[in-house]
């Protein structure tokens, strides 16, 4: 079966900045500035206390194995069967991913495995983060 | 909502179920409310209040020739329906409205006259999940799985067994897809759809329909049917995205609906004595039964594996068989309603004998939205 084609991400201006720190292979959080809260997805607001003073900062790009499935329904990203994964990061926020440098395997992938962000460059607009075993 | 103060007194399917070539989607609809019609001795002069989703409400309204005061065209899913039986209620309660038709169609399986599906990729959901290659429920819904197994030391024999057991009420069932009995291999033994879930797992994807016709208590004493009335509702939603789920071993949208639903209801779990819980997925009731409080984080495989939920056990769930055997059209939580009615009119296929109160629950999205509707037969 030829491969299909990755949906990309159509970036709106309050997600602008995370797509264009991918780019910059920097994986971009938001924290509040009244209340310390740092949350995801984007957005210009701080979702726990509703200010609108936030920063955008790089998270370290570190996180672990939250959870996943390993995909064997028709395969938009992939010809064989690929891991959907949810990786809690080290600053808090969870993410959805994929994991590379890796077999696909349960065996490959244990719960609560060290990552770490590596970026994949799909066109001159988007790159996203995926993630690798931590060291690999 | 105040206790007992609406009923249903039509409540309907498609004629058939399963596989509906002949009909599209807004036939779908229409076959459901026609039965529910006429079981109820209604006319579409008399129904001045709609509901409904997947169709606008205005589709719904004019192709059946109703002329409402009232209309919710609320979306969220598949529970969507539990929470027009909430809104209805409050506005029969407050007037708006007497007679409210729900109506519920879905060309699941033979995809007549719905629009192409496509996905869009400028929503949070679009940029931040569709790129890494989800592609629909099965690849998502049950993405927090992993998670609960290891958090609870459960395995995928405990996810199979959900499956074995709801088939044991389908073949009790005529109008249910499947019948013939499964064993834990079998389940484990079918197509791989996404590691741990195998086809099994899955709901089916069928087509059908489903109507319900609501009116206050008092007005409800005159109609045919026996009335059902209404004890308690809840409601409430989550998050769009299931990787952003506040807590991945449970439904933070369940709890909040079913707490809600007790609540109002006044019951405690043990004068239940029919539950649904909406099952596009064999993780679904176990974390229906802990979020809804019947039993503890990570005891409800167990409770399951132990025969309660069985035919014969004490808390009979998913008595048709559920989504995963009985029927699936996309938006399940109607079929659901309709059980916990039937059940209560002593009318189920798989009747439990002298239930009084019925608890039906639903999902909509991906954990995304909760509906709870608790039935009695007691007014």
């Amino acid at each position: 079966m030829a491969k299909m084609k990755r949906m990309l991400p159509t970036p709106t201006p309050e997600t602008q900045h995370f797509w264009d720190g991918a780019q910059n292979s920097k994986l971009l959080l938001q924290r509040c500035d009244d209340c310390s809260n740092t949350y995801f997805p984007p957005r210009p607001f701080c979702p726990k206390c509703a200010s609108r003073k936030v920063s955008i900062f790089e998270a370290s790009g570190k996180g672990f194995l939250l959870s996943y499935v390993i995909n064997t329904r028709p395969q938009p990203i992939s010809d064989t069967p690929y891991a959907i994964a949810v990786v809690e990061l080290d600053e808090g926020p969870r993410m959805m991913t994929n994991i590379v440098e890796c077999e696909q395997t349960p065996e490959a992938l244990p719960l609560d495995m060290k990552l770490e962000v590596t970026f994949e460059k799909q066109n001159d607009d988007i790159t996203l983060p995926l993630f690798k075993p931590a060291g690999a | 909502m105040k206790q007992n103060s609406v009923a249903v007194v039509g409540a309907a399917e498609t004629t058939d179920l399963g596989k509906i070539p002949g009909m599209s989607q807004i036939m779908l609809h229409a076959d459901a409310a026609l039965n529910a019609m006429e079981e109820a001795g209604l006319k579409p002069s008399d129904i001045d209040g709609v509901a409904t989703a997947g169709e606008w409400p205005t589709a719904i309204a004019h192709y059946l020739g109703i002329t409402p005061k009232w209309v919710d065209g609320t979306l969220v899913g598949g529970c969507s329906f539990m929470m027009h039986v909430r809104h209805a209620a409050a506005a029969i309660n407050e007037g708006l409205c007497e007679t409210v038709l729900i109506t519920h169609g879905e060309s699941g399986r033979s995809r007549v006259g719905v629009p192409p599906r496509g996905m869009e990729t400028s929503s949070l959901a679009g940029q931040f999940e569709v790129p890494f290659g989800v592609m629909g429920p099965p690849s998502m819904f049950t993405i927090p799985v992993l998670r609960y197994l290891k958090e609870y030391d459960l395995t995928v024999e405990d996810l199979a067994t959900v499956s074995v057991i709801q088939r044991e009420w389908a073949a009790k069932n005529p109008r249910a897809s499947f019948k013939d009995p499964l064993t834990i291999d079998d389940v484990l033994g079918s197509s791989m759809i996404a590691w741990p879930f195998t086809k099994l797992m899955c709901c089916l994807v069928t087509d059908g329909g489903g109507a319900i016709i609501l009116t206050s208590a008092e007005r409800a004493k005159d109609f045919p049917q026996k009335p059902v009335y209404i004890l308690g509702t809840g409601e409430s939603v989550e998050t769009p995205m299931i990787s952003q789920m506040e807590d991945m071993c449970s439904s933070k949208a369940f709890k909040v609906s079913g707490a809600k639903a007790f609540e109002e209801a006044g019951i405690s779990h043990d004068e239940v004595d029919h539950l649904m819980i909406y099952d596009a997925f064999a993780h679904l009731p176990l974390y229906g039964l802990e979020d809804l409080g019947f039993c503890k984080p990570g005891e409800a495989a167990a409770f399951i594996r132990e025969r309660n939920t069985a035919p014969g056990g004490k808390l009979p769930l998913n008595t048709t068989g559920g989504g995963l055997s009985y029927m699936h059209s996309g938006m399940y939580g109607m079929y659901a309603l309709q059980e916990s009615i039937r059940q209560m009119r002593g009318t189920a296929a798989a009747q439990i004998e002298g239930a009084k109160i019925s608890v039906s629950h639903g999902v909509g999205g991906m954990f995304g939205a909760s509906g709870t509707v608790i039935f009695t037969n007691e007014a």
